[in-house]
Order: structure tokens, then C-alpha cells, then sequence
């Protein structure tokens, strides 16, 4: 069975004008559907406005379609009873972290998830241990996470997810705000997640790089699914993309323009391994 | 030299347990004209130091000079400086607070005693820079997506009209074509109007194309300061603070490595392009070529 299944799935944003009667609809997303098996590993990209977030708020049900169905793990998202349930099946960690950590040292924030869930004292603890060794903020625990810089503050809000160890975390830009390094250690981290514990990640982004370690991509336009493939296919399209407001890895880019530039080697290429084997093979 | 940094340190929570010190002796110039990346490890102070070109942070010793003279003098007008140095947050999407998006916009201009209309005419005009369409302008900043919140931010600052504009990570958060088009926009306020860009960034990639001098932080201290191209040859010891050179940098390192003789140095798709061109052009003349 698929862990997240959404069927002709639409949601209007409502406004309620101060001055008029009238409600405004603001359509964010408009009748999509798909299934995303346990364990799989989905990017999302799409320009900004495009509806990814608000897609990845139907997945833990912080919103509810308003119309089709969303389901995770066979439960519907829009029977309140079942929230709960929804919520430790489905972690999140948003764009911007400062909204997220709660805690006044590190690891209380950290501990603040895994507390909710009635489990020992002893257990709390070497999850967060374990949580904050994983995005490599151990040595900060003790730390205000107020006090941290902006890059250190978005692992504290990841280790407060991978703490409650929930089958499906889904990522709206998590690493928007890390060195090339930390960005590096982040990645790492959700592939470690999805690859040995077997963790379904929805990870949205900007960082066409970062795409290429997915089973699958999304592109969003303008709240619909424009695109869907494996990275090699939809970096196959250059052009495409760029009318999507999208973009290519680097490596991508460098090996489309050779081509157009009569080099003969293949479209599509992901790595520099494959472009320098295509150059000096 | 428009601005100067002398011997700064800054420590935050001076004599507590908490103390970090995130500034460690700097000293700096920066000109009129100059489009300045800096860049640097999570922690290792870009923002703390940014914060000082506007006199929002006060060093803990050391000197801060605008046009020559003390930012911390007595009688200095901090305010005037901060309408010349325009600077926006790492997360400026905290700023909004309007209730609308133009309203937002013009909140700095009406801080310079402009008439509404001349208000008016700034916001929107920073908010065609920044990509917003008319359509948003009456919408709640709190309604918008992640990305054209920040574009709003930007415009905020844009519509002062600043002499050197500061941007802590301006792009994260945006989607390639708003990335490029931000800082197309930038680059052109920059040549046209001779404004002073420091551009904060972890996208090694944007500061290779847009910045004429590099300057790289490690562990509260300046570690590099020169021209792109020179600070990236050095991409071994970037590494070793947390950083990376840009893509191509590693595509023309592994393809000279394998014979192809490049120029390592190229760090755009466009230098490496045409590198690659002409080194396989060469590659083949030497093959075809007489006996
Ligand atoms: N709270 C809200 N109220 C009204 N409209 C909203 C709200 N949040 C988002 N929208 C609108 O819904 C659409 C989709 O927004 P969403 O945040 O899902 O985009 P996104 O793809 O995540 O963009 P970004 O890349 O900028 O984060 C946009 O047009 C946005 O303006
Ligand atoms: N308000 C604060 N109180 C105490 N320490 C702070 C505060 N703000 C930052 N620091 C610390 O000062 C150091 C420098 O932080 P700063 O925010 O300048 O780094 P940065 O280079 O901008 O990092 P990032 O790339 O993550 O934004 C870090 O060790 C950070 O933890
Ligand atoms: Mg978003
Ligand atoms: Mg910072």
C-alpha cells in the first residue's frame, strides 16, 4: 500500500475581506493526484508560488483539501479523529526555523517531540542524542538555540524531526540556509534516514543539486504537476525547466551547452564523473 | 575608502558564561563601486559583521568608519547612515509587518519624509526589481509564499534608495529564475548607479558570477580576501573551513586530471564552456594533424 496517496486533490486559499461580505478563493492547488510508495525518495521543486508548501502541509494534515481526498498510510487526513495518528506518521520541518524551535537549550528542543510521546525518560534522552549526532549539533546541546546562526538553528529543527522517528518526513527547503558543507551533512543525514531506516522523504527545494539523489521529482507549476520523472529525465529538459522558472545542476548545464555547441556527448548528464567519462572516455 | 573596519572584534555576551566571540580582530576596506561576496561557514560571523556597516551592532573594541569618520563617535547621526546602508536581514520575511504589500514597502521611504506619492511611486518600483506583480500589492505579507515574502523584504530595502546595499542570503529561498533575476537586478543597480554591494551567500556558485572580490570568514576571522578566481584556486583549503568552490571548478579539476588541458581556473558555465571548446578543438588538431 502507499504511504501517501492524493486523489484529484485542490485547495483555495480563503480570504475574508474586512470591508465586503465576500470571501476571496485563492486556488493554490488544483486537482492533483499521485501515490508515493513507503520508502521512496521525492523531490519537489517548482518557482515560488508554485504550491509546494501548501502541498506539503496536506501531508501532515496542518490543512485539508478542499476538495479530493488525501490519504497517509490509508488514513484520510480530513477525519479529525485521526490527526494524531497522521501527525507521527508524517514529521515536518519547514522553511524558516526560527518559527519551529521552541526549546531554551538545544536539546529540550529537541526532547520537546519525542516527549509527546510517552515514552521513558531514559528513551527520550539517546533519541535526542542520537538526533542531534545525526545533523552533528551534538556538541551544541547545552546551547540557546536563539543564540545560534541561522545555518546551526536549521539542524537543531531537523534533529527535533528525525527525533520522533516518524516514517515519512517531509522537508520544505531545509537546507536554504547552510554552507555548502552543512548542506552537505543535511543531505546526508535524509538519505542515511530513507536509505538504512527505510524513511519515505518528500523533499522540497530550490538546489537543483540536490534533486539528483531522489527516486522521483515533482515539478510544480502553478499548483498543478507539471513534471514528473526520475532526475535524469526531467534534467533531460533543459529547456523545459527553464520556462518553469527552474534551472539544471551546474554539470547539467555546462554538459547542454557543449552539446549545443556541437560536442557530441549525451543529454541528461548528472554528475561530473559521467560528463568527464563522456569528454575523456 | 567609503567604508573601514578597524581591528573589530565583537563578542557576544561579554564577561558571561555564554560569551562567543564571533568577530576576532578585523580589518577591512571597502570602496565605492564594489560588488563584494562574502562568504563562510555557518557561525563563522557574516552576519555579526554586516550588522556593523549600519551601526546596528557595536563592536566590542575597535573602530567602524563611514566616509572617514567614527559611526561611534559622539553626535553621530546613526540614523542618517542607515538610510545610506541599506541592509537586508537573513530572514527578512520576519520584518513584514504591513498589511499590505505596497504599504510595506513604502515604510521606509515615509521614514525620509517623502510624500505619499513619491512613496508610492519608490515601493512600486522596487517591487517591479524584485519580480512582484500589481496583483500582490494589496495582498497581506502573511498571505504570500515563502519566496515572494522575501522578494517583498528586498523591495523594502531597495525603495530607500541606498548608496551600499548589504543583502544577508538574499536568495534563499528564491527559484533559479528569481535568484538570477535578483541579482541581474543588483549587478545593474550596481554598474548604473555606482552603488556598493556586500552580498552574503552560500551559493558559491552566485558569488563566482556576480562578485568582483571575495572575502571568506573562518571561525570569527577574515581567511581569504581577493578576486574570485584566486580565492577558488584555493578550493582545498576551503574546503577545510566548510566551503566548497563552485561546480565547475571540480568538472575542469577532474577533466585536466584526464588529460584535457582546461583552464582550472574558469568558475561560470560560460568560462568553462568555452575552455572545454577550445581544449577539445586542440585535442583534435593534435590528432588530425601531419606526422
Ligand atoms: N496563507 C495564505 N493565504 C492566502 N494565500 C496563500 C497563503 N499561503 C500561500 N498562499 C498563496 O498560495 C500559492 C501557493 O503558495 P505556496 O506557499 O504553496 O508556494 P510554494 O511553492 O511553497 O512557494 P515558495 O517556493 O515561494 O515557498 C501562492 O500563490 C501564495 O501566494
Ligand atoms: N544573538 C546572539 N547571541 C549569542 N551568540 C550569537 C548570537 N548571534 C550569533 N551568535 C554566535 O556568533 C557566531 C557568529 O554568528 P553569525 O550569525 O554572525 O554567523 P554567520 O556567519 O552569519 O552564520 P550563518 O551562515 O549560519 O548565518 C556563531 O557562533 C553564533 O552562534
Ligand atoms: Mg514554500
Ligand atoms: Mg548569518
Amino acid at each position: 500500500m502507499s504511504i501517501i496517496r492524493a486523489s484529484r486533490l485542490g485547495f483555495d486559499y480563503i480570504k475574508y475581506n474586512d470591508e465586503s461580505e465576500d470571501a476571496e478563493k485563492v486556488k493554490a492547488i488544483s486537482d492533483i493526484s499521485f501515490e508515493i510508495e513507503k520508502g521512496d525518495f521525492i523531490a519537489v521543486l517548482g518557482h515560488n508560488g508554485s504550491g509546494k508548501s501548501t502541498l506539503a502541509k496536506h501531508i501532515n494534515a496542518l490543512l485539508v483539501p478542499t476538495s479530493g481526498t488525501m490519504w497517509i498510510d490509508g488514513v484520510n487526513t480530513a477525519e479529525e479523529d485521526e490527526l494524531w495518528k497522521v501527525r507521527q506518521k508524517a514529521g515536518m520541518v519547514f522553511q524558516n526555523p526560527d518559527n519551529q524551535i521552541i526549546g531554551t537549550v538545544v536539546d529540550e528542543d529537541v526532547a520537546f517531540g519525542p516527549e509527546n510521546l510517552g515514552i521513558s525518560t531514559e528513551d527520550i534522552w539517546s533519541r535526542v542524542d542520537e538526533a542531534l549526532g545525526k545533523v552533528g549539533m551534538l556538541g551544541f546541546r547545552d546551547r540557546s538555540p536563539n543564540r545560534l546562526s541561522g545555518g546551526q538553528k536549521q539542524r537543531v529543527a531537523i534533529a527535533g524531526v528525525v527525533a520522533m522517528r516518524p516514517e515519512c518526513i517531509v522537508l520544505d527547503e531545509p537546507t536554504a540556509m547552510l554552507d555548502p558543507n552543512g548542506r552537505r551533512e543535511v543531505l546526508e543525514v535524509i538519505r542515511e534516514l530513507n536509505k538504512k531506516e527505510g524513511v519515505t522523504v518528500i523533499l522540497i527545494t530550490h538546489y537543483m543539486e540536490e534533486v539528483i539523489f531522489a527516486d522521483r521529482v515533482f515539478v510544480m507549476d502553478s499548483g498543478e504537476i507539471a513534471l514528473e520523472g526520475t532526475p535524469r529525465e526531467i534534467f533531460s529538459k533543459v529547456d523545459e525547466l527553464k520556462k518553469l522558472r527552474l534551472t539544471v545542476p551546474q554539470v547539467t548545464e555546462l554538459a547542454h551547452e557543449l552539446r549545443k555547441a556541437g560536442v557530441e556527448i549525451p543529454e541528461g548528464i548528472l554528475t561530473i564523473d559521467e560528463l568527464v567519462d563522456a569528454l575523456c572516455g | 575608502m567609503l567604508i573601514e573596519l578597524k581591528d573589530v572584534c565583537y563578542t557576544y555576551g561579554d564577561g558571561t558564561v555564554y560569551e562567543v566571540k564571533a568577530l576576532d580582530h578585523i580589518n577591512l576596506g571597502i570602496s565605492e563601486g564594489e560588488f563584494i561576496g562574502l562568504i563562510g561557514h555557518t557561525g563563522s560571523g557574516k552576519s555579526t559583521l554586516i550588522q556593523h556597516l549600519d551601526g546596528l551592532i557595536k563592536p566590542t573594541s575597535g573602530e567602524v568608519l563611514f566616509e572617514g569618520k567614527n559611526i561611534w563617535s559622539e553626535g553621530y547621526d546613526l540614523r542618517s547612515l542607515r538610510t545610506h546602508v541599506g541592509l537586508v536581514f537573513q530572514y527578512p520575511e520576519n520584518q513584514l509587518f504591513e498589511t499590505d504589500v505596497i504599504t510595506d514597502v513604502m515604510f521606509g521611504p515615509k521614514n525620509e519624509g517623502l510624500t505619499p506619492a513619491e512613496c508610492e511611486a519608490r515601493a512600486a518600483a522596487a517591487l517591479r526589481q524584485v519580480g512582484i506583480p500589481e496583483e500582490l500589492y494589496k495582498v497581506s505579507p502573511f498571505d504570500l509564499s515563502g519566496g515572494q515574502k522575501r522578494r517583498v523584504a528586498v523591495a523594502g530595502v531597495l525603495a530607500m534608495d541606498p548608496e551600499v546595499l548589504i543583502l544577508d542570503e538574499p536568495t534563499a529561498g528564491l527559484d533559479p529564475a528569481g535568484r538570477d533575476e535578483l541579482l541581474n537586478q543588483i549587478r545593474h543597480l550596481r554598474d548604473k548607479r555606482g552603488i556598493t554591494v556586500v552580498l552574503v551567500s552560500h551559493s558559491m556558485e552566485d558569488v563566482a558570477l556576480y562578485a568582483n572580490r571575495l572575502i571568506v570568514m573562518d571561525e570569527a576571522k577574515i581567511a581569504f580576501d581577493g578576486p574570485p578566481r584566486k580565492v577558488f584556486a584555493r578550493y582545498r583549503e576551503l574546503e577545510k573551513m566548510g566551503l566548497a568552490a563552485p561546480e565547475i571548478t571540480y568538472i575542469m579539476h577532474a577533466l585536466r586530471s584526464r588529460g584535457l588541458r582546461v583552464d582550472t581556473g574558469a568558475i561560470t558555465v560560460e568560462e568553462a564552456k568555452r575552455s572545454i571548446l577550445m581544449a577539445l578543438s586542440n585535442r583534435n588538431s593534435m590528432k588530425d594533424g601531419p606526422l
